[in-house]
């Protein structure tokens, strides 16, 4: 108490302010910008090869109303495939914990499930759901993709509660759901956020990776723009099509790491700022 | 076992604590115990020893001795090979001990580092059912008992090494237990902190005068502190030695520096000395 914690938000004494730490990239990023435009002018690339970045600006001007209702729909999928990762992942970890039995005998599938390449098995699932409803084959693959982070790490962590409060749990009786609730969820906790973080940026990658594949439904999400402006030659679209997804990729990531900072701040090591 | 306790207290009071070892009441019967793990190694042999209602027991030996093993059983966080642990009191049986009735320290604070002081101090309660308003009270006076009333805000690791030890006793202290294992508590401590701490302690049990059993590796800790001395020797565990500290109390530092105290610490070394060599012949 002696001490009050440093709010991590605020600059420490370490390394460089805020403001610097946030000018620089910005300001190397507008520089090459700037070098891409100029190169792009002076050397005269056609536009179907490489859109100088003023082009692209325009095209996004010119299409914000279909590149905003994709990024809508890969966001949809996303966030669904992740939250169904989420749930299903450490509903199967939690039960992992119960009985060695069932993770002996359950964790190599997830395995395979995991090491199996998901672009080879996504025409099976598109046969399968796909061929009335592509959005739930995209769906599947994408919290296919998203599972195993969140299964692995959530088992982890729940093994990885310390010994003697293990046994100070005996020694009160506690029961089994007391021990879950008390004891190995706030425990297990750190690592599934750390889980959560790799597999938000994996749902959004297995959501455009099935779009590729399996094509676009009733709605067309960002990956079957930049296929399509690929097949026309639109190629300052697909470059606004792909600043968006780093733009919805860059969002999950900065989220996911400010709940983890939210939930970890106050006790765990990795969200505190030390002052030495 | 409640009433045995107090009928104990009042012989205490009656006659303060004297050259002679107090008969008190048996509370915890070791008897014939062994200990031999998986992997074969001996931690206990034939251990036989019991624990009086009241008593401050310290276990001192040198590690491998089997002196946390035993704490351990006497927990019943794991059951002996061979022999039992009778409790007298409780039909025998340490499942008929109520469970507040047992408290543990473990070497390490073993602190939730997620909850804050008070809430770490809640959980034995909790667990046992208690609703945070009910237990409110409770828990005020066992923070204050440890001297920790300011910090029940706090989270662990906003605390000193002392600190957190301080809210692991209180945790153990919450139920009012009528018995206190200790695992060599303050072992990871330094010296002044220590001496606070040891200081605390034992003006608690002369207030309270539960039963401690505490485990340590320090010689002048183990004579301060306890009414009564158990000597063991390592590989196989056993006892070698069982002494009385008759010096009476309330030890404070001028038992501490006392020539009573040095000659005690001599009597003790020697017997460590011997329960060493023994183990090496």
């Amino acid at each position: 108490m002696s001490a009050r914690p440093a709010d991590p938000l605020e600059p420490g004494d370490r390394g460089p302010s805020l403001a610097i730490r946030v000018a620089v990239p910005v300001a190397l990023g507008a520089a090459m910008l700037a070098l891409w435009e100029f190169l792009v002018w002076h050397w005269q690339i056609p536009k179907f090869v490489l859109p100088a970045p003023s082009m692209i600006a325009d095209s996004f001007l010119q299409d914000y109303p279909t590149l905003f209702a994709s990024l809508w729909i890969t966001f949809e999928i996303t966030v669904a495939a992740f939250l169904i990762a989420l749930v299903s992942g450490v509903a199967l970890a939690t039960l992992f914990a119960q009985s060695e039995l069932v993770e002996m005998s359950l964790f190599p599938y997830a395995v395979i499930l995991q090491v199996t390449p998901i672009v080879s098995i996504a025409p099976l699932i598109l046969i399968w759901v796909g061929l009335d409803h592509i959005e739930r084959a995209l769906l599947i693959l994408a919290t296919i993709v998203a599972f195993f982070p969140i299964l692995s790490n959530m088992t982890l962590g729940l093994k990885s509660v310390d010994h003697n409060l293990r046994n100070l749990f005996d020694l009160y009786g506690a029961t089994r759901w007391q021990r879950l609730k008390e004891l190995q969820f706030p425990s297990a906790l750190p690592y599934l956020l750390g889980g959560m973080r790799i597999s938000g940026g994996l749902a959004l990658i297995g959501a455009v990776v099935a779009e590729f594949v399996a094509g676009s439904g009733t709605g067309t999400g960002l990956a079957w723009r930049i296929v399509e402006s690929a097949n026309r030659l639109q190629i300052p679209r697909m470059f606004a099509a792909l600043l968006l997804l780093s733009l919805l990729g860059i969002g999950i990531f900065l989220a996911l790491s400010a709940l983890q900072l939210m939930l970890l701040r106050k006790w765990h090591e990795s969200a505190m700022r030390r002052e030495s | 076992m409640a009433v045995a306790a107090r009928t104990a207290e009042d012989s205490r009071g009656a006659s303060p604590a004297g050259e002679a070892p107090m008969p008190a009441a048996t509370l915890i019967g070791i008897e014939r115990v062994s200990k031999v793990y998986a992997n074969g190694t001996v931690a206990l042999a034939d251990v036989d020893l019991s624990v009086g209602q009241g008593e401050f027991v310290s276990l001192l030996g040198p590690s491998g001795c089997g002196k946390s093993t035993l704490l351990r059983l006497i927990a019943g966080l794991g059951a002996p090979t061979a022999g039992r642990i009778a409790w007298p009191l409780a039909g025998n049986d340490l499942a008929h001990v109520p469970r507040g009735e047992l408290g543990f320290v473990f070497q390490e604070p073993t602190l939730l580092p997620w909850k804050t002081v008070r809430d770490n101090v809640f959980l034995p309660l909790k667990l046992a059912g208690m609703s945070r308003r009910e237990a409110a009270e409770r828990i005020a006076e066992t923070l204050r008992m440890v001297g920790l009333e300011n910090f029940a805000a706090a989270y662990p690791r906003e605390l000193s090494g002392g600190m957190k030890m301080r809210v692991s006793i209180a945790r153990a202290l919450v139920t009012q237990p009528r018995v206190l294992l200790m695992d060599e508590p303050f072992a990871a401590l330094d010296e002044i902190t220590r001496f606070k701490l040891n200081d605390d302690l034992l003006r608690l049990w002369e207030a309270q005068r539960w039963t401690v059993v505490f485990v340590t590796h320090s010689v002048f800790e183990s004579v301060y502190l306890s009414s009564r001395l158990v000597v063991m020797s390592a590989r196989p565990g056993r006892v070698s030695a069982d002494l009385a500290i008759g010096a009476p109390y309330p030890r404070g530092e001028a038992f501490r520096t006392s020539p009573t105290y040095n000659e005690h610490c001599r009597r003790v070394s020697g017997e460590l000395h011997r329960a060493m060599g023994e183990a090496s012949a």
